[in-house]
């Protein structure tokens, strides 16, 4: 972080913080992004608490109410309260997509910094595997992976990480190659440390900035993909609240005019991911500036 | 040929559509449409074109009933949910003009309609129907499966002695060889076409007949765009029934059942089958568009305790499981009212009739009370297993459920499983500790259901059940005719055991839902697929 | 020339082992897949003998590696096996279902790019002001909907309540019959037959799936044409040409556009086969007869040969894609493939 705001050109403020404030002064959208994701995460860590109704209890006797003042979102067929259970599946959404991506990033940091530093066959070997993995319909290689290995949360953040390894592991064999043989590293090396502690305390730090643009990104297309597994049934378990069953169980009532049950789930992944998107965007703007598209 | 020429010549041709006709139509005359053809939706996708294939799959038996004809076939009568139902007390003749059954009960003659033909013209003979019949027999799997039920084993039962005289002999009399007949396996196709197009690999021309039936059927196959559409065009020359009053009929396949819904409630197709019973309640209510629905025939919504999981080993907590039920809660949420309850009924078992209700209801006292009294009287946890294709009535009643059982101490976990595992792990390991199940009988009687889902060993006894006296009342039974004095009592004595010993707990017994809209004449049969030969247009 | 074409010979040789491990890796997982496929194909009524028949019909009875060695032997022979669930053999079922995907997929694209170029060009002149913020909101937007979700509210909004849509009923409505088969492509082939009623059918049928498609690549392909406008604007050649006075339409058409079109097919090509793998949503609920959906019901009844079909043919596929974009890249840039 410091690497790189030092190299741009001195605005207002010459800290990080200070770069930081002044991004976000300067663009609205992203000020909007960083409030939305503080609610997400407040949705996160509190929303089972504050909920108004269990997000599990049924009651037959008021299933498919509408949107009203007793429940906001309406109730679903089995009469649960909608908007309690919205808001609780963002724990649940939230971590599978932040475990995914934090496991993906590390194995991709891993094997990524092997490669790029050593070189030779072990690059190779891990450039054809990857291009492997790249070669699947990740979708349907994310599918195949739950459908192995049965359909927990667990199961789905794995392979939700399969598939982005290789966006990861690209990534710092990219940073971590052109910058082995850089001076510092040179230096570094001389002064009598070790291979593995040039590459994790020198080199790897540098690569650290784009990735993190890159986990915003990911984060928001990791929540897309565990609710696309949902929605073709391979999700979580029932009755779990999860916002991509919720919107494919909610699907089959829309056109009987019971619009609720997928409206607002569906609504709320769109604004998780678009918050995710729209952070990665601002991330990007922080990091580097020259690099925003 | 330019486009509007040919249309011209359609015109001209008063809208008969014929089968040579089609591959040069792009788009169908406007009178096709309004008279002569229907439009049907269905979520299920048509796998082959022949029944005794191995891997076809239910929804590909509606070929079978449609483009082929069988020696007899059920009777029809007033549905209860309204339209029309087989009957599965009265046969009449198909492809048989008559049939008759020696005094022994072990011969069998049928005699073939004289004015019987397959599509391409040629005289159905009784050396075609033995052909059928031994590959029925011989193909293996289901096919062999379902003749053997009716006592059906090899070829050397069947004997063609003329070509109008066809004869099959028994090792053993039973009541269920006449309406075995009568399922979709034993259809006749014809022979000469099949063997033309057999190799020595593929004696029985499977892989021809996937793709191209050869029957003397209703209807024949036109296009099949697989997983899009199969189209049905009329055979003038039919003799098996009435002639249908369609010309045409287009089965699409649609996966979403909203997108199904929507299609039919807006009347852009005339009949949706199979519609899931929330449709069903709801379309009922609307002007235009007729929903039927049929209870299904010896087919019962069940929960089963898995014998093999040492708590359901103990009586009372299987007693504690049936009481726990909300039933009637499951049958609103689940069923939308649609079907027939199977609970709450007698404990003096007066008659025979089957499916028929428990005597358990909720009670949650009584349910804690068995609890209590069972060597688990501080509960257990236990997985609760349901099929990921059945999803719209498994998972809401699995909800409910499991609510309920937390309250007596069973604490469960909601376990889905995709198609291809869920009949190897249910029924053929049988190794689901707790789980819903619906077997559905082809053959309407209580014997021939507990045949398969009570006897050791059977298929969908996906309990493990294993009662001594149940394995022997039902091989003595299976076989009597109805009226034999030993049959209703010991049939009684079933009912009374498989209520006692719980391995399978009634919910309810669904219905079949079918809606249509511009459209009337559906029939249910108990084989759950589309026998578009008697429907027709619906005058206003 | 020769130093290119070894550059092009290399890059096939750096495809042959993604192709095997993809060959390998589709075997492992469909033979991880749970469940007996012997079991739900034998019927709803089979007992043990016959269940074990169809295992051996199948040859799954055979050791792991045995069935390994069988099938890479059938692969050579050009045999993708046939798929249980619809009774073809895979080959005739992915060229049956391949070009509907296709076609979904270049339509999306083509009405994605007719919207993202001309936005990010917009956004590129007007850097940091609402009109950029504006796109960029719009087309994050767009990214952030679940492909499912948007086609089922398009569905609901434009067919079941406006009633401008046809219905949702795969490639063409019921009252057409498909054009003669040519590519497969129903647009070229009814345009080939002269038969434009059936072309306007297929185009009806198109514009939802697509359109839901082409919400969903809008960011990709927007946010490189601007970065990529930016860059060229920025660069010294477009100064030059603004110094000598040329209007500027023409510098940002004739040249800065013109320049900055290589990095956006490369995004397009990347988003091409990123794309045709994420159909199997759309296909699902407009049921579209596409290779997405036939994977999806593949894979949930264990069809063996239908997945790895699938999946060897989307792989081949992205391959293929790449090599063509190296290619491409060699042949127009000459700092490429001489050194």
């Amino acid at each position: 972080m410091v690497d790189m705001t030092t190299s741009q050109p001195k605005r207002k403020g010459d800290t990080t913080f200070g770069h930081i404030a002044y991004v976000l002064r300067d663009n609205p959208v992203t000020m909007l992004a960083f409030a939305m994701l503080a609610f997400f995460l407040g949705c996160a860590f509190f929303g089972p608490a504050l909920v108004p109704y269990d997000p599990l209890a049924t009651n037959a006797a008021r299933a498919l109410e509408a949107p009203g003042w007793d429940h906001w979102f309406g109730t679903d067929n089995l009469g649960r309260d909608v908007f309690s259970r919205v808001i609780v599946a963002t724990r649940l959404d939230l971590t599978i997509s932040v475990a995914a991506v934090a496991l993906s990033f590390v194995l991709g940091s891993v094997l990524g910094s092997i490669a790029g530093y050593w070189g030779g066959w072990l690059d190779a070997v891990l450039n054809r595997f990857l291009d492997t993995i790249m070669a699947f319909p990740l979708f349907v290689l994310a599918m195949g992976v739950v459908a192995a290995l049965g359909n927990t949360v667990e199961n789905i953040i794995y392979a939700t990480a399969i598939i982005n390894i290789p966006f990861y592991a690209r990534l710092v064999r990219a940073e971590v190659n052109i910058r082995r043989n850089a001076g510092f590293a040179q230096a570094a090396k001389l002064a009598g440390n070790s291979d593995l502690r040039v590459l994790a305390v020198h080199i790897f730090p540098n690569a650290l900035p784009p990735m993190m643009v890159q986990v915003s990104l990911n984060l928001g297309w990791a929540i897309l993909n565990a609710a696309g597994l949902s929605f073709i049934g391979l999700g979580v378990r029932p009755p779990t609240p999860e916002w991509g069953i919720m919107v494919a169980e909610g699907a089959n009532f829309i056109v009987s005019g019971e619009w609720w049950l997928a409206v607002f789930p569906g609504l709320w992944l769109m604004l998780a991911v678009f918050t995710f998107n729209l952070v990665g965007d601002g991330l990007r703007d922080m990091v580097d500036p020259r690099k925003r598209t | 040929m330019t486009d509007t020429s040919r249309r011209t010549f359609l015109k001209l041709t008063g809208g008969t559509v014929g089968a040579a006709m089609l591959p040069f139509l792009k788009a169908m005359p406007a009178q096709a449409q309004s008279s002569g053809r229907i439009v049907v939706v269905s979520g299920q996708t048509i796998n082959s074109l022949d029944l005794h294939r191995t891997g076809t799959n239910r929804a590909s038996y509606q070929v079978a009933v449609n483009c082929y004809d069988r020696l007899v076939s059920f009777g029809t009568k007033d549905a209860p949910g309204g339209g029309l139902s087989y009957d599965y007390n009265v046969i009449e003749p198909e492809l048989a003009e008559s049939w008759t059954i020696s005094d022994d009960g072990l011969t069998m003659t049928f005699k073939i309609k004289p004015d019987a033909t397959f599509w391409d013209g040629r005289k159905v003979t009784a050396a075609d129907v033995k052909w059928s019949f031994d590959r029925a027999v011989s193909a293996g799997g289901f096919p062999t499966v379902q003749m053997k039920a009716g006592g059906l084993l090899r070829p050397d039962q069947f004997e063609a002695v003329d070509d109008e005289t066809f004869v099959i002999t028994l090792d053993q009399p039973s009541k269920l060889t006449l309406p075995d007949l009568a399922v979709p396996v034993p259809f006749i196709i014809n022979a000469e076409v099949a063997k033309a197009n057999a190799t020595a690999d593929d004696p029985w021309a499977m892989e021809y007949l996937h793709t191209t039936p050869a029957g003397s059927g209703a209807f024949k196959v036109v296009r099949w765009d697989q997983g899009q559409q199969l189209v049905y065009e009329r055979n003038d020359a039919w003799v098996g029934g009435p002639l249908p009053s369609f010309e045409q009929v287009i089965v699409r396949e649609v996966p979403s059942p909203a997108t199904r819904r929507a299609l039919v409630e807006r009347g852009d197709v005339q009949m949706s089958f199979n519609i899931p019973n929330k449709d069903a309640a709801e379309l009922d209510a609307m002007e235009g568009v007729d929903v039927y629905s049929t209870p299904i025939e010896n087919c019962i919504h069940c929960l089963c305790p898995n014998f093999n999981f040492e708590p359901f080993q103990d009586a009372n907590v299987r007693k504690a499981l049936a009481y726990a039920i909300p039933y009637e809660a499951i049958f609103q949420t689940a069923a939308y009212g649609r079907g027939a309850p199977m609970w709450g009924g007698e404990a003096d078992i007066k008659d025979i009739a089957w499916p028929r209700k428990s005597p358990y209801m909720t009670d949650m006292a009584k349910a804690r009370e068995h609890m209590a009294a069972s060597g688990f009287a501080s509960g257990f946890e236990v997985p609760l297993s349901i099929s990921l294709g059945l999803a719209d009535w498994m998972e809401p009643t699995a909800l409910l459920m499991q609510e309920a059982f937390a309250e007596i101490g069973i604490k469960t976990e909601i376990e889905k499983i995709p198609g291809a595992n869920w009949r190897s792990a249910a029924l053929v390991e049988k190794r689901l500790p707790l789980h819903l199940e619906n077997f559905g009988g082809w053959l309407n009687t209580p014997d021939y259901y507990f045949f398969w889902a009570y006897k050791h060993g059977h298929l969908f006894n996906s309990s493990n059940y294993l009662n001594e006296e149940v394995e022997q009342l039902v091989d003595s039974t299976l076989h009597i005719p109805m009226d034999d004095p030993a049959y209703a009592p010991n049939i009684k004595r079933m009912f009374e055991i498989a209520f006692e010993d719980l391995p399978r707990i009634p919910l309810w017994q669904p219905a079949l839902n079918v809606a249509m809209n511009g459209a009337t004449g559906y029939e249910f049969w108990f084989h759950r697929q589309l026998d578009v030969r008697p429907l027709t247009t619906a005058t206003a | 020339m020769d130093a290119r074409s070894k550059m092009i010979l290399g890059r096939l040789a750096q495809a042959i082992p993604v192709v095997m491990g993809v060959v390998v890796i589709s075997f492992l997982l469909t033979r991880a897949l749970p469940g007996d496929p012997a079991a739900y194909f034998a019927g709803p009524a089979a007992d043990e003998a016959s269940i074990a028949e169809v295992r051996e019909a199948l040859g799954l009875d055979k050791p792991l590696f045995q069935q390994f060695f069988l099938y890479v032997g059938d692969l050579l022979r050009g045999d993708l096996g046939t798929s249980l669930t619809t009774g073809q053999t895979v080959m005739a079922d992915l060229a049956a279902r391949l070009p509907a995907s296709l076609e979904l997929t270049l339509v999306a694209l083509l009405l994605s790019c007719a919207i993202a170029i001309p936005l990010g060009v917009l956004a590129a002149t007007r850097p940091g002001t609402w009109v950029d913020h504006l796109c960029r909101v719009l087309v994050t937007a767009g990214v952030s909907m679940p492909t499912f979700f948007t086609g089922i509210v398009l569905i609901y909004v434009f067919y079941y309540l406006a009633g401008l849509a046809p219905s949702p009923l795969g490639r063409l409505d019921f009252i057409y019959l498909s054009p003669p088969h040519v590519s497969g492509f129903y647009l070229v082939d009814a345009a080939l037959a002269g038969d434009w009623e059936t072309w306007l059918g297929a185009l009806k049928q198109l514009i939802l799936p697509a359109a839901t498609l082409a919400l969903f690549t809008l960011a990709p392909i927007a946010r490189m044409t601007r970065a990529a406008m930016l860059s060229a604007l920025s660069s010294d050649f477009i100064r030059t040409a603004r110094a000598a006075g040329l209007g500027r339409g023409k510098v940002l058409y004739g040249y800065a556009f013109r320049n900055a079109l290589l990095p956006v097919l490369t995004t397009l090509g990347m988003v091409f086969s990123f794309t045709l793998g994420a159909n199997v949503l759309v296909e699902k609920v407009f049921a579209w007869p596409g290779i997405g959906s036939y994977a999806v019901e593949a894979l949930v009844v264990s069809d063996y040969a239908a997945v790895q079909g699938f999946v060897l043919a989307m792989a081949l596929l992205f391959v293929a894609l790449n090599l063509i974009i190296d290619i491409a890249y060699a042949l127009i840039d000459p700092r490429i493939g001489l050194n």
